[in-house]
C-alpha cells in the first residue's frame, strides 16, 4: 500500500501539476493559432515573463512586511496577469499587427515570434539576472500531508501548496474558458473566426476585437501558467523556454485550434512524462515473493531516464500524427 | 428614366498583367430584380463579379452601390452597406449549429463589448433574444426548422446553401450577390433553393445579382439576363430572346448551333 501511495505522489500529483501547466500554455498557443493562423513561438517566454512580473510584485508586497495566508506569489497573480496581458497586447500591436496589415504569411509571423522570444529572454536576463530564484525565500512552502487511516500505511499522500493551488486555478480557468466560448457572443465570435476566418470577416464579427480578446486570454493564461510553474519548482530565465516544445506538442496532439483538445493534450503529455520516468520497480517489489527465484527486480525500471523525458512528448506527437493527423479533437491539419 | 439601379458598373476594366480579363464593361442591376450574368468560361464574368463583391479593385472604372461609389471597398465594408454575397462553395461555421450560424451575422452586438457584458447584462440579453428571434424567423422562412440545432458542418450541400441565403436575410441586405448557387446541389433541393430565392424576391423585395452556369435556373429566375463574352457585355434581355438570338448563341458556344427551346 505504501508503494501505491508513492506511485500516487510521484505520478498522479506530478502528472496533474505538469499537465495543468502544459494545458494552460497549450490553450494560449492553440487560440492564437486558431485566430491568427501562426505558431506563436514566444509563448513560452511570455510565461517566463509573467512569472518574473509576479516575482517583482511579490517582492514588493513582501517588502511591505505583510504576512498572507497564501503564498505571496499567488496573491499578486491577478495583478501580474493584468500587466502581462497589457504587455501581450503591446507585443501584438508593436510586432504582429503591422506584419498582418501588410499581409505577411504565417511563416513570417512565426519567425517574428522567434525574434520576440529572443527579446523577452534578453530583457528577462537584463532585469532579472541569470540566477535561479525562489518565491519562497522569505516564507515557507506549504506542504500538505494526508495520512490514510489504514493499517500498515505509514506513507502519507503529500503534495505542496502551490501544486494544490495550481490544480484549483487550472480547473477554474478551464471552466471559465468553457463558459466564455460556449455562452457569450464574444466567445462564439472567437470560435466562428477560428472556424472560418473568411466568413467571419464578411459577417458582422468584429475581428479586430476578437484578436484583442485572444491576446488577453492567451497572455493572462501564460502569466498564470508561468507563475504557478515557478511557484511549484523555481524561477529561472529558461523556466518556460524549456517546455515550449512539449506545449506545442500538446496543442498539436489535441488538434490545433481546439481549446478542449489543448487541455486534453496537455494532461495527456503531463501524465505520459511522469509515467515514463516513474520507476516501476517500486510497484513490483511488494510481489517479490511470488516471482520465481531467477527473476530479480532491477533497481530502476523507468521507461525513460529523466534527462530524456522531453522526448516522451515527441514520441506521442509522432504516434498521434501518424494515426490521426488532425489531432485528437480534429483541429486544423498543418 | 424611372430605372432605379442598385448596382451600377461603369466602364470597368480589369487587367491581370498583360491579360485583359474585363474591358470597359457597364451594366446595371435594377432594384427588386433578379439579374443574371452568364457567359462562356473565360468571359470575365467571375472577374466582374469579384470586383463588385470587393475581392479586388478594378483597374479602371467605378462601381456604384445604392447611389454611392464603392469602388475598391473590401468585402466587410460592403457588408456594412448591405451588399452581401454567397459563396460558390458554401461557407459555414462548421462547429456551430445552424441557428448559431445565423446569430453570428448581425454586427455590433452589445455582447461583443467587454464593458457591456459586465455593466449592461440586460441590454446584452435583450439584444441576444432579439437576434435569436430574427434567426428563428429566417429559419422558418427557409423551412430549415428541422435542422436548426444541427451542427452546420453536418448539413447537406443544399442546406448549407439555404443557410447562406439565411445569412443575407439576417441583416436585411439591400442586394445579394449569388455565386453559382446551383453548383453541387441536387435537382430537388435546387427547386427548393430557387423557390426560396423567388420568395425572397417577391415577398421581401430582395435584389439578386446571379452568376450561374445552370441555364435552367437562370431561365427560371432571372430577368433580365446579361451575357458576357471575351471581357465585354454583348447582350442583355430576357432568356427566351437571348436563346433565339443567333449571335449570342454563337458567342456562347463558339459556333452557331440550333437551340431547341
Amino acid at each position: 500500500m505504501n508503494d501505491f501511495i508513492f506511485f500516487f505522489n510521484q505520478v498522479v500529483v506530478n502528472g496533474i501539476s505538469l499537465g495543468s501547466v502544459y494545458a494552460l500554455g497549450a490553450v494560449g498557443v492553440t487560440l492564437i493559432f486558431g485566430i491568427l493562423r501562426f505558431a506563436h513561438f514566444a509563448h513560452g517566454d511570455m510565461m517566463t515573463m509573467g512569472a518574473y512580473i509576479a516575482f517583482v510584485l511579490a517582492s514588493l508586497v513582501a517588502g511591505l512586511g505583510l504576512t498572507l495566508p497564501l503564498p505571496t506569489g499567488f496573491v499578486v497573480l491577478p495583478f501580474a496577469m493584468v500587466i502581462a496581458t497589457l504587455i501581450a497586447l503591446g507585443i501584438d500591436k508593436g510586432f504582429y499587427a503591422p506584419l498582418r496589415a501588410r499581409g505577411a504569411r504565417p511563416v513570417t509571423l512565426l519567425i517574428a515570434s522567434i525574434g520576440v522570444t529572443m527579446m523577452i529572454q534578453g530583457l528577462v536576463r537584463l532585469f532579472g539576472g541569470v540566477q535561479t530564484r525562489s518565491f519562497f525565500e522569505t516564507e515557507p512552502k506549504g506542504l500538505i500531508r494526508i495520512e490514510l487511516p489504514f493499517e500498515g500505511v505509514t506513507r502519507p499522500i503529500s503534495f505542496t501548496e502551490p501544486q494544490l493551488l495550481l490544480v484549483i486555478v487550472t480547473a477554474i480557468a478551464v471552466f471559465a474558458l468553457h463558459f466564455f466560448l460556449t455562452r457569450s457572443r464574444l466567445g462564439k465570435a472567437m470560435r466562428a473566426m477560428a472556424d472560418n476566418a473568411d466568413l467571419a470577416k464578411v459577417s458582422g464579427i468584429n475581428t479586430a476585437l476578437v484578436i484583442r480578446v485572444t491576446w488577453i486570454i492567451a497572455g493572462s493564461l501564460a502569466c498564470l501558467a508561468g507563475t504557478m510553474l515557478a511557484l511549484d519548482v523555481s524561477l529561472q530565465p529558461a523556466l518556460a523556454f524549456n517546455i515550449v516544445l512539449p506545449i506545442f506538442a500538446a496543442a498539436i496532439v489535441g488538434g490545433l485550434g481546439q481549446s478542449y483538445g489543448a487541455i486534453a493534450g496537455g494532461f495527456l503529455l503531463g501524465f505520459a512524462e511522469t509515467l515514463a520516468v516513474f520507476n516501476w520497480a517500486v510497484l513490483l517489489r511488494p510481489f517479490r515473493d511470488s516471482f520465481p527465484d531467477w527473476f530479480e527486480i532491477p533497481a530502476n525500471l523507468a521507461l525513460v531516464q529523466s534527462e530524456y523525458k522531453l522526448t516522451v512528448a515527441f514520441v506521442i506527437l509522432v504516434v498521434v500524427l501518424l494515426v490521426r493527423p488532425t489531432g485528437i479533437f480534429k483541429g486544423a491539419s498543418s | 428614366m424611372s430605372f432605379d439601379a442598385v448596382i451600377e458598373v461603369r466602364n470597368v476594366s480589369k487587367r491581370f498583367g498583360g491579360l485583359s480579363a474585363v474591358s470597359n464593361c457597364s451594366l446595371e442591376v435594377a432594384r427588386g430584380s433578379i439579374t443574371g450574368l452568364i457567359g462562356p468560361n473565360g468571359a470575365g464574368k467571375s472577374t466582374l463579379f469579384n470586383m463588385v463583391a470587393g475581392n479586388f479593385p478594378p483597374s479602371e472604372g467605378t462601381i456604384v452601390f445604392d447611389g454611392q461609389d464603392i469602388t475598391g471597398l473590401k468585402p466587410h465594408q460592403l457588408f456594412g452597406r448591405g451588399l452581401l454575397r454567397t459563396f460558390q462553395i458554401a461557407h459555414e461555421f462548421s462547429n456551430m449549429t445552424a441557428l448559431e450560424n445565423l446569430m453570428m451575422v448581425p454586427p455590433d452586438q452589445p455582447g461583443e463589448s467587454l464593458a457591456q457584458i459586465w455593466f449592461k447584462p440586460g441590454v446584452v440579453a435583450a439584444r441576444e433574444a432579439e437576434v435569436r428571434q430574427k434567426a428563428l424567423d429566417v429559419i422558418d422562412f427557409l423551412k430549415l426548422g428541422h435542422v436548426k440545432n444541427e451542427l452546420a458542418g453536418n448539413l447537406s450541400g443544399g442546406q448549407k446553401k439555404l443557410l447562406e441565403l439565411g445569412r443575407t436575410m439576417m441583416v436585411d441586405a439591400k442586394a445579394v450577390l449569388l455565386d453559382e448557387v446551383a453548383a453541387g446541389v441536387n435537382r430537388t433541393l435546387l427547386n427548393d433553393l430557387a423557390g426560396n430565392i423567388e420568395r425572397m424576391n417577391t415577398e421581401l423585395g430582395y435584389t439578386f445579382f446571379v452568376i450561374e452556369h445552370d441555364m435552367d435556373l437562370i431561365a427560371r429566375l432571372c430577368d433580365p439576363v446579361i451575357v458576357m463574352a471575351q471581357g465585354e457585355v454583348i447582350a442583355k434581355g430576357r432568356m427566351e430572346e437571348l436563346r433565339n438570338n443567333p449571335e449570342i448563341v454563337e458567342a456562347y458556344f463558339g459556333a452557331a448551333v440550333e437551340v431547341t427551346p
